[in-house]
């Protein structure tokens, strides 16, 4: 794992003054910080932080091929790189290093672009291609490792992390108001959009292309105009008719098995390191399957890191226990409370590069911070689980709400919201039928499944200066756009799985919750769960079996049934939170409150109203999920206008690469 | 200050953070118009309980009592003459 950035020519001749290289790849240095490398030609400059994990003697990059005609910078893994390395040796490309690195290069040489197809993987990375005077960016399907992208003064920009190029001389993005009426709307910036004016992200699963004379139509704003894109992958699932169909006994167990074959394939292969590999365990049923099925499948002696919580609301400590002692991990815990998430949170926003709506991310920086310090660099997570297998509580309410909507009159229908949100008993159930009957009877929307969730998170928007309706808007409308063919023909928790994996998890949970904690001490995150063949494979499987009546998981379930204490495989699953707002009520909370919730007339958020909710919070009275959303967004969007506007250059000042940390290479053609 | 000018002041400064746009008039669903949420509506009710002196029966919390500003005063003006 890595952090890569670059500047590119668009006319072709590049002038790179002195030190940008230095402030562009020091900013983002956690992600790398074992080896800082650079190469340049005349118009493209390529920029690296590695984190050493495989080939750790031989692995630098940027590489090259062997007459130096195509440069790489790349941050992530291809897990498939020695099978791939094989297959390229057999076709006659000579390979000088045993790095996955040289492997895309040669891949990309052998295929094209279309080399990203062949890649088992978590990547972003860039090829300078000389020959054809040309500049690849790619990235993976799920959206696991991050690529910005943005223009400026004839130049294009590019990096893992926005601040590589916020730190370019003279590009000073100012947060975006479209973007935050989208975050107040889906929790996230839909792609290409990002929270910053003018910077754009590749979306998951495409390729982008520059090149002098770029053919066909232009990509949609915040992209870089000159810049060509191809979608090369997107989750597929099941007609809805088969996707409904009954599953006998003999062919469930079949199913089962294939699964189970295909999840310890996922899991083994990423275990390829040169470097200890740990896993992280919160007690549910996913990272629990991922530990045990490296207990069972190599010789690998497991350590495994968890989060607990000082208070019990949250806390899954004795489960963690439960696990560890099941298939005897070395096992280690860092507890967290509110203090502790509130002074962590300013650093939670920098590495965010977004406002969040939920303190969920500081415990995982914690977390990751605990793998550090016991010198682990890789660990394994059952991330993705819940999205590939139909594992979220708003599966379950989309099929409640369909199915009470087929008869809207029977009122018992939404009492079954009740088995889903046990907390709802306390709420009047007129007032249930009247929220979750939103929209009831409109089951053809495609954001069927995502409209109570997103009219909740809009009410956030009430803290903007301007809510951005008409940009919300416009963001559902290129969603819908960007549907891919079928997507009509799925059933409703089919398209559910697919909203929620184009947004919250990749926007979100891969980001915020992902890449970014984990990257912040510099430790990369594998996920089994997100190997594109079991998602394909998942998607061919009944969503009768994964979403079994009320059941979630059922046919993940089933697979791995023998691999867990039958408490923690049948455990009802617990989302996993944070204290909110409370976290605040706390010395280091109170500092934040006081320097970035106070009046200021030039943000994007409005004082007044931020004032009322601070004047109810400190009363003690932010009871709703959506005051404690309002409130996590106000602070976060606040730090993020600060610490990336006029608080920047202080921040940058102390990551700046210093003289002799930078090693430039150079090639046979260079 | 009336009931209605008290339940008003109360939704904006509460759920609306100051801002009485979106309170468009007294009669508009508080729950359609995604100015409370269901635990809003509990916060409601601890709200009419203090504020008023009423007590509140689980019966009674239907939209008709409590989903517009209009709903609320009339259900205030019940409840008091009772």
């Amino acid at each position: 794992m890595c952090g890569i950035c670059g500047v590119a020519a668009l006319d072709g001749t590049l002038s790179l003054p002195d030190g940008i290289p230095e402030r562009m790849i020091g900013v983002m240095r956690h992600r790398g910080p074992d080896e800082f490398g650079a190469w340049r030609d005349d118009a493209v400059f390529l920029g690296h932080a590695r984190l050493s994990i495989i080939d750790l003697e031989t692995g630098q990059q940027p590489l090259c091929n062997e007459d130096g005609s195509v440069w790489i910078t790349f941050n992530g893994e291809v897990f498939n790189y020695i099978e791939l390395a094989a297959e390229l040796e057999a076709k006659g490309h000579v390979l000088r290093t045993r790095s996955d690195t040289e492997v895309i290069v040669h891949a990309y040489e052998e295929w094209g672009d279309a080399c990203v197809e062949r890649f088992v993987g978590q990547f972003a990375f860039a090829i300078r291609d000389r020959r054809r005077n040309r500049l690849l960016l790619a990235r993976d399907r799920f959206g696991i490792r991050p690529l910005y992208v943005a223009e400026h003064r004839g130049l294009l920009l590019f990096g893992s992390e926005i601040k590589a190029l916020r730190a370019y001389p003279g590009f000073a993005p100012a947060v975006d108001p479209a973007g935050l009426a989208e975050v107040t709307h889906f929790w996230v910036t839909v792609p290409p959009r990002t929270a910053f004016v003018g910077v754009a992200q590749i979306p998951p699963g495409h390729v982008a292309v520059l090149e002098a004379d770029p053919r066909g139509p232009a990509p949609e704003a915040p992209l870089p105009s000159r810049l060509r894109l191809r979608r090369y992958w997107h989750p597929t699932f099941l007609p809805a008719a088969e996707d409904r169909r009954r599953v006998d006994a003999q062919e469930k167990a079949r199913i089962g098995a294939e699964l189970r074959e295909r999840l310890v394939d996922a899991a083994v292969i990423r275990l390829r390191a040169d470097v200890p590999v740990g896993a992280y365990l919160s007690g549910g049923l996913d990272s629990s399957t991922t530990a045990a099925l490296i207990h069972h499948y190599t010789s690998h002696r497991l350590k495994t890191f968890s989060v607990g919580f000082t208070d019990p609301a949250f806390d899954e400590t004795a489960w963690q226990h439960r696990m560890a002692a099941h298939i005897g991990t070395e096992h280690v815990t860092v507890t967290v409370d509110g203090q502790d998430i509130a002074a962590r949170f300013r650093d939670v926003v920098w590495l965010s590069e977004t406002p969040i709506l939920r303190t969920a991310p500081a415990p995982l920086h914690a977390l990751s911070g605990l793998a550090r310090s016991e010198h682990f660099k890789v660990v394994l997570t059952g991330e993705g689980a819940d999205e590939v297998f139909a594992g979220y509580n708003i599966f379950r309410e989309a099929k409640v709400r369909a199915f009470w909507a087929r008869r809207p009159g029977e009122r018992r229908r939404a009492g079954l919201l009740t088995r889903l949100y046990p907390y709802l008993k306390q709420s009047p159930p007129e007032f249930l039928r009247q929220f979750y009957g939103q929209g009831l009877e409109d089951t053809a929307d495609p954001f069927y499944s995502h409209r109570p969730r997103w009219a909740n998170t809009r009410g956030v928007a009430a803290l903007l200066q301007d809510p951005g309706d008409a940009a919300a808007a416009a963001a559902e409308a290129r969603l819908v756009a960007g549907l891919p063919d079928g997507f009509a023909g799925w059933g409703t928790v089919a398209r559910a799985q697919y909203v929620e994996m184009t947004t919250f998890l990749a926007g979100y949970l891969l980001s915020s919750q992902g890449d970014r904690m984990l990257m912040g001490h510099s430790v990369e995150g594998r996920f089994p769960f997100l190997d594109h063949r079991l998602a394909d494979f998942a998607g061919t499987i009944p969503a009768s079996i994964k979403l079994e009546s009320l059941t979630e998981k059922a046919i993940l379930k089933h697979g791995v049934a023998d691999l867990l204490p039958p408490d923690i495989l049948q455990r009802p699953k617990q989302p996993y939170r944070a204290p909110d707002a409370a976290s605040f009520a706390t010395p280091a909370g109170r500092e934040l409150v006081a320097a970035f919730l106070g009046d200021d007339p030039d943000s994007l958020w409005h004082s007044g109203r931020i004032g009322a909710l601070v004047r109810k919070w400190e009363a003690g009275r932010l009871a709703s999920v959506r005051d404690n959303m309002a409130f996590t967004a106000a602070l976060s969007g606040r730090i993020l206008e600060r610490d990336f506007g006029s608080g920047f250059d202080d921040r940058l000042a102390g990551l700046v690469l210093a003289p002799g940390e930078l090693a430039w290479r150079s090639g046979p053609g260079n | 200050m009336s009931a209605r000018d008290t339940v008003r002041a109360y939704i904006i400064e509460n759920f609306l953070f100051g801002d009485a746009e979106p309170l468009a008039d007294d009669t508009m669903s508080l729950l359609d118009g995604g100015i409370i949420d269901s635990v809003g509506v509990m916060e409601l009710v601890a709200f009419l309980e203090q504020e008023f002196g009423v007590k509140v029966a689980d019966e009674e919390l239907v939209p008709e009592n409590l989903d517009s500003v209009a709903n609320l005063v009339g259900f205030i003006g019940r409840k008091q003459a009772a």
